[in-house]
């Protein structure tokens, strides 16, 4: 790294210095945006979890008031501190919304595909830093403006992350604040997706040939073209549900609507069915929006701990690029239960078992790619490592539900919600962590306390089970999800309703491990051990080539690419890592 | 810094970053309408009755409207052009154009649109004028914003004319690109709710 160093000193760009609010707050360098998106999903995030643990209590101890907190609700959810159904809507509507759109997806995309891929592929910054800026703020408006649905007569949305209607249509005030939040929401992932495919395509550094772009950047790409191409029907879904719900369309308004023994003042002749299309048309690449990311990450940190080249770098490229194509042809797999036919119902099941061939090679590339390696054992290593089986467990219970006659018996049960939650909690969201222990250093110059990751590691991965894998149980008894009261009302789910109580300890407790995280993450900026080079895990890619923290600009000389993204112990070679800028063999 | 490629072409990939830019955001557009258009079909294809357009649309205004469109992507090519020959007079006079033809094609929609309203055929009346109302209102929205691009390269974005005149004849390329896009949605809108 010397010769990085050196030029720090020498090759500067001499800017204006930037004032604080353009700096910091209206900043269009992708580095402080990426950090601006980090902050704000992972507040999201906590939220999102909040409310989840709200509604534990309620599915532990039914009917009970809520310790501590139940009198802040306010009496109208909560009257007494018991919730109220309603309100119990509102939170699992909220719950969904909130951790995918403005969680997760801000989390794996915008924070660290924003920080990283421009430094990846060697450019300066992001190829349209002002659009990049206004997608931030317009997620944030998005993030608002959901928030403050809550505040809503009749509070907020309340039929579901899924909308379907015509519920969602004849719902209370807080369906249209929703609607709302959805259009600036999505307008901000088409701003991003727009700028990170132009970004990856035209900024490449010289010699970064696509098959030599990390793992990283690849997901990052194949996930923009899915944010791209299936958002734009859900807005005019949303379109649509604005106009049915504002101007008394009936898009999604059947003939003869008859709710509480009236009927409905709506001209009919509309498809509830169309709603879920359009719908799942967007949600079921999204799945694939939340996990990519997440394999791109795991893939970068298994590489650089297990000293090794990944295994099949060209078969996890191409089953990137074959899933990203077939995650379109898949979405009617959540509607076997609404009799739309078993013609369309076998074409797709056709396809979701299609879809699992690509996610399985890549899982298995990543586990073979663990073999017979010498591993580091570090916090995000740790994380990667319990992402393989993890997300392995997600996606191995996902198969019943992609055919048709397991699936009518699974459908809406708790066994949806373990797959699910396996997939992205201590799938996705582990990999989030570790990328955040991973790239760390490189923002801060500091490291995280290997203590307290790896304690915040072994707490989290036993809690995520003791909440996720009761659900399994639950779902295959036929306990059926969003039910108030978790069931107990139900003859055959009193065998299986005590677990209720372990499983909202366990979610509690997850919360207690967040803690040592927070305090980690913020503490360590100041107090952590600073990094002795610009790359401290001796890693390959171009990132890690930057000055520490990388200035404005990032590069101090502009980098050529030499080499693939992976070259570790290649035999002959002085070090057991080769950077890719690295002109000749050392 | 100096982000690359903002005004000359990269050599491997042949496009400049604005132009790929707008290609794919043209795709994204094609989604948005292009569900719209599945809705349609759809719709009709589930409806018990279904009204043909011209019994209850205006066919010839909505035909002089295609003109109209079509003559604005015309004079929106000749702006083009007339910056590639260095002529800027011409060019304010074509962009100048484009956006006047945009108003007039707003100018006939809500001549149309007036007519319906005072016949009582708003879009709860039923699912066709539901869709009629939305397919063109989201496509009036995409006129609006075409204009207001235009509008600005007309007037105080042409400045650029004189900083960076290459960059500023991609500029209108691209805002071209969108407006011949914005053009060819309503050559599907017109046949399929009008003719059909």
């Amino acid at each position: 790294m010397a010769h990085v160093a050196a030029v720090a000193h020498t090759g500067n760009h001499h800017e204006h210095p930037l004032g604080f609010l353009q700096k910091y707050i209206f900043s269009q360098d992708h580095k402080v945006i990426g950090l601006q998106y980090l902050l704000t999903s992972l507040c999201f995030l906590f939220f999102g979890f909040s409310l989840m643990m709200m509604m534990r209590w309620q599915l532990a101890y039914p009917g009970q008031p809520i310790p501590f907190i139940g009198g802040l609700l306010g009496e109208a959810n909560a009257p007494g501190g018991i919730m109220l159904p309603e309100f119990y809507n509102q939170l699992g509507a909220m719950h969904g919304t909130i951790m995918v759109f403005l969680g997760v997806v801000p989390l794996a995309v915008g924070a660290f595909g924003n920080y990283v891929v421009p430094l990846q592929i060697g450019a300066p910054d992001m190829a349209f830093p002002k659009l990049n800026m206004m997608s931030y703020w317009v997620y944030f408006l998005g993030g608002v403006t959901m928030l403050a649905s809550f505040l809503m007569p009749g509070g907020a949305a309340n039929s579901g992350w899924t909308s379907y209607a015509p519920l969602s249509v004849i719902a209370t005030m807080g369906q249209t604040v929703w609607l709302f939040g959805m259009v600036f929401l999505i307008t901000s992932s088409l701003l991003g997706s727009i700028n990170f495919i132009v970004t990856i395509v035209q900024l490449r550094a010289r010699g970064l040939t696509f098959m030599r772009l990390p793992f990283f950047v690849w997901s990052q790409l194949v996930t923009s073209f899915l944010l791209l191409l299936a958002f734009p029907p859900l807005e005019a879904a949303g379109v649509m549900q604005l106009m049915d719900r504002l101007a008394g369309t009936s898009f999604f308004m059947p003939s003869g609507l008859v709710v509480a023994g009236e009927v409905m003042p709506y001209s009919g002749g509309g498809s509830p069915l169309l709603w879920q299309h359009l719908f799942w048309f967007l949600a079921h690449p999204e799945v694939y929006v939340l996990i990519l990311p997440a394999l791109g990450i795991v893939a970068e940190i298994v590489a650089n701990n297990t000293r090794k080249p990944l295994w099949g770098y060209n078969s996890l490229v191409y089953a990137a690029i074959f899933l990203g194509f077939m995650s379109f042809i898949v979405w009617a797999h959540h509607m076997f239960l609404t009799g739309m036919g078993t013609v369309i119902s076998t074409f797709f099941q056709t396809t979701t078992m299609i879809i699992s061939i690509p996610s399985v090679i890549i899982l298995t590339a990543l586990f073979i790619s663990l073999w017979g390696a010498s591993m580091r054992f570090n916090t995000q290593m740790l994380f990667a490592l319990a992402f393989l089986p993890m997300f392995g467990i997600g996606g191995l219970t996902g198969l019943p539900l992609g055919l048709a006659p397991t699936d009518i018996h699974l459908h809406d049960t708790y066994y949806v919600i373990g797959h699910f939650h396996y997939v992205v909690a201590p799938g996705t969201i582990f990999a989030l962590f570790a990328g955040v222990y991973h790239w760390y250093p490189k923002v801060t110059g500091r490291m995280m306390n290997e203590f307290w990751g790896k304690f915040h590691f072994w707490g989290s991965l036993v809690c995520m089970n003791g909440i996720f894998m009761p659900m399994f149980v639950q779902g295959l008894a036929g306990v059926s999800r969003r039910l108030y009261d978790g069931g107990q009302q139900y003859a055959h789910a009193q065998g299986v309703f005590h677990l209720n109580e372990w499983m909202s300890i366990s979610a509690w407790m997850l919360a207690l491990f967040q803690i040592p995280f927070i305090i980690n993450f913020f503490l360590s900026s100041r107090k952590g051990r600073k990094v002795e080079s610009d790359n401290p895990w001796e890693a390959t890619t171009l990132e890690w080539a930057t000055p520490t923290p990388p200035p404005h600009g990032n590069f101090t000389v502009v980098p050529e690419v030499h080499r693939g993204p992976y070259e570790y112990s290649v035999p002959g070679h002085l070090r057991d890592y080769t950077p890719q800028h690295q002109p000749e063999k050392a | 810094m100096q982000i690359p490629y903002t005004v000359a072409e990269r050599p491997d990939t042949g496009v400049f970053n604005a132009k790929l830019g707008i290609w794919l955001f043209l795709a994204s557009e094609v989604m948005l309408f292009g569900a719209l258009f599945s809705s349609y079909i759809l719709l009709r294809t589930g409806a018990l009755a279904w009204p043909h357009g011209y019994t209850i649309l205006n066919v010839p205004l909505a035909t002089l409207n295609t003109v109209v469109l079509i003559t604005s992507s015309i004079t929106m090519v000749m702006s083009w052009v007339a910056l590639r020959n260095r002529d800027f007079g011409k060019y304010r006079k074509y962009i100048g154009g484009t956006v006047l033809l945009g108003f007039v094609f707003l100018i006939i929609k809500a001549i149309e649109y007036g007519a319906k309203f005072e016949h009582h055929l708003y879009p709860s009346e039923n699912t066709f004028l539901a869709i009629y109302f939305t397919l063109t209102g989201l496509h009036g929205l995409h006129v609006i914003g075409g204009m207001i691009v235009n509008a600005y390269f007309w007037g105080p974005g042409s400045k650029m004319w004189v900083t960076d005149p290459e960059r500023f004849t991609n500029r209108i390329e691209v805002a071209g690109l969108y407006w011949h896009f914005v053009d060819l949605v309503w050559i599907f809108l017109f046949p399929v709710l009008y003719l059909l």
